[in-house]
């Protein structure tokens, strides 16, 4: 990888981390509402796995998706106006936090039924295959969604139709407070592709690179027919579950234990320890990811509320 | 006699009657170790143990499934969906296998099954996380669905819910939790399927359940302040439904508003004014109305949300035009 591109992968994950704290905050003034889930701690996964994507290629993820929105390349400006529910947001207010989608990004959103968007992206797969387009679809998911009937139909469905879809477990060890061990059958998620036929690999959440190459490798085997694949990245929100969660489910010392390893800190000490960039530049980008945070909150709070008169727009493609 | 919110009667209610029948346990997302994502069942592990207050995967299909069979052997599961927008992902089991299996089956299995969920919207948690999809559940014979809006009812309701030997949906509102109401001490039992007078009245009748209570309420304030005394009739329970006291309030004032929460097309108001028609057609005075939400999946935008709910305003409204 060449140097600009590992720069801005670092600039990218400084700015999710910005964008959620700066979210964080704007929550607790009471300007975004409803459900919000951090990234934060996470973001190696979707800087890593999106940008070993082709534009052809589709991702698909669950409500944890500021972080994915961003790798997908929507500015944070619309991201921060969509928390917001603006109308300049990219879902136009009526989305929030957990449901953000840029088609024209190839961003097929944020989904919030646990599980649910997995059958959704083996037939995006299907559509790609149908017509003989060689996109392969991403299909991010936490661990404790492989508990559900969906993933199974939907894995079982991929490798009998053959469809080109990677599916991408992140494995940040809870579904809510529940600890993988006391939901799953087995805490390797991946031996549940084994199940499916599929070939799969564990993967470094916390390395951005490691996510990199192994998405890399990952999303041009699929591509090359071989039918889906299945990566499980094993990572940690560093954050509660959503806003507001007292955390009784874990100890702060294993919290500690993973900030150790942030993914940022990690990256950070791989560029300076290679000579791929100094601290002062890294700083330097620090500090532009803060200005554009700044700049996206500013834009989002001069941004107009949706009109009241829109609000039938949307529920239908056609007149009714 | 204590004056708790809806969350401590609704938690009082299982906590008694684990208490007092080894075969209550409860099951469910986050009931255990973390208290209930809505904080109901906190405290209930660590005194009845994970046995009793199970944690389960995410599984709402299992977690429906498995307490039918294991209510089949003569437990008395408590299951807790997290939210009512994930009874979907359990639907089949809902629909096909408890409402239908005592039936189908010349009265063999007998399912003395709770399913608790909490509905509504008003907390800008998107169209998929907001939903008041009570109707649809009314729908289907052999499942009773009752949806307090009180926090006697809730207690009483329950404990008659969870005594009962008949599969019971439970409809719970997240924006009631914090409502606070003097609620009895003890044995309190509400029975099952009786509407009831909430507030007396003689110029209208409104007719209503869980949030639509309190919104009629407040709207009822509004009008007394113009002479205007509206009756108030609490159906509590959607199936089986008590439209006795419902005709009786018509026969009386004339005139009818019925306010829920969900959709109106193929709602509980439809239900209710058809009702009125049919069984008191000779006292209509002015076409029954119905407020209910907008025909729209609930925004994220909370003044876009907000105006897509049935507010007091709109009932007062309502009112006004049926007068
Ligand atoms: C069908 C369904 N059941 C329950 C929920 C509530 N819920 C939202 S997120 C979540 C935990 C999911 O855990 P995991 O898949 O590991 O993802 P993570 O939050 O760790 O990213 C639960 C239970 C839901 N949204 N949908
Ligand atoms: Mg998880």
């Amino acid at each position: 990888m060449d140097k600009a591109k590992l720069l801005d992968l670092y600039y990218q994950m400084v700015l999710i981390r910005r964008l959620e704290e700066s979210g964080a905050e704007l929550y607790q003034a009471g300007k975004i509402g409803g459900f919000m889930h951090l990234y934060i701690g996470q973001e190696a996964v979707s800087t890593g796995l999106i940008a070993a994507r082709q534009p052809q290629d589709r991702v698909i993820t669950a409500y944890r998706d500021h972080g994915v929105a961003i790798s997908c390349g929507i500015p944070a400006n619309q991201v921060m106006a969509e928390l917001m529910g603006k109308s300049t947001g990219i879902s136009k207010g009526r989305g929030g936090s957990m449901h953000m989608a840029d088609v024209t990004r190839n961003f097929w959103g944020g989904h919030a039924i646990v599980g649910a968007h997995l059958p959704l992206a083996a037939g995006l797969a299907l559509g790609d295959k149908y017509a003989g387009r060689d996109g392969v679809t991403i299909c991010m998911f936490g661990e404790g969604a492989t508990n559900i009937g969906f993933f199974h139909e939907a894995l079982n469905l991929s490798k009998v139709w053959t469809l080109p879809v990677l599916w991408v477990c992140e494995n940040n060890m809870y579904g809510m407070g529940t600890a993988v061990e006391r939901a799953s059958a087995v805490s390797e998620i991946q031996q549940k592709a084994e199940g499916y036929g599929m070939a799969h690999e564990r993967v470094d959440g916390m390395d951005v690179l490691a996510v990199y190459e192994a998405a890399k490798k990952a999303i041009e085997t699929v591509r090359s027919g071989s039918g889906p694949n299945m990566l499980e990245i094993m990572t940690y929100r560093f954050r509660g579950h959503s806003m507001g969660d007292p955390e009784r489910y874990r100890k702060r010392e294993e919290v500690k234990k993973w900030e150790e390893h942030d993914p940022i800190g990690v990256f950070h000490a791989f560029l300076t320890g290679n000579k791929k960039a100094t601290a002062k530049a890294l700083e330097e980008i620090e500090t532009r990811a803060k200005a554009d945070v700044q700049k996206a909150v500013e834009f989002a709070e001069a941004s107009p509320e949706p009109g009241l008169d829109t609000l039938f727009n949307h529920v239908y493609v056609e007149e009714v | 006699m204590a004056r708790i919110t809806m969350r401590e009667a609704i938690s009082q209610a299982m906590w008694e009657e684990m208490e007092r029948d080894p075969n209550v346990f409860i099951l469910g997302e986050e009931v255990g170790v973390w208290g209930g994502s809505y904080a109901v069942t906190k405290g209930f592990y660590d005194h009845f143990g994970g046995e009793r207050v199970r944690d389960t995967p995410i599984a709402e299909a299992a977690i429906i499934g498995a307490a039918i069979g294991s209510a089949m052997t003569g437990l008395r599961p408590i299951a807790e969906l997290m939210t009512i927008n994930f009874a979907f992902s359990a639907m089949d089991h809902i629909v096909n296998e408890a409402a239908k299996l005592h039936y189908m089956f010349g009265g063999q299995f007998v399912l003395p099954l709770v399913i608790r969920a909490v509905g509504g919207g008003g907390r800008q948690l998107g169209a998929t996380h907001s939903q008041t999809p009570d109707a649809i559940f009314a729908h289907f014979p052999g499942l009773k669905v009752i949806s307090p809006g009180t926090p006697a009812d809730a207690k009483g309701l329950l404990k008659a819910s969870i005594r009962s030997n008949d599969p019971v949906l439970f409809i719970e509102n997240a924006t009631l939790y914090q409502v606070r109401g003097e609620v009895p001490d003890g044995d309190y039992i509400v029975p099952i399927g009786k509407s009831t007078i909430q507030r007396p009245g003689k110029d209208v009748t409104i007719v209503t359940y869980s949030k639509g209570l309190e919104i009629s309420m407040k709207a009822a304030e509004e009008l007394a302040k113009d002479g205007i005394e509206a009756e108030i009739v609490d159906l509590r329970s959607l199936r089986p439904l008590d439209i006795g006291p419902v005709i009786e309030s018509f026969k009386k004032t004339n005139r009818a508003v019925i306010v829920e929460e969900g959709w109106k097309s193929y709602g509980v108001g439809a239900e209710v004014s058809s009702r009125i028609y049919e069984q008191a057609f000779d006292y209509v005075d002015a076409p029954v109305v119905r407020v209910a939400q907008k025909e729209v999946p609930l925004p994220y935008n909370r003044a876009l949300e907000q105006s897509a709910l049935p507010q007091p305003a709109d009932v007062v409204a309502a009112v006004r035009e049926v007068l």
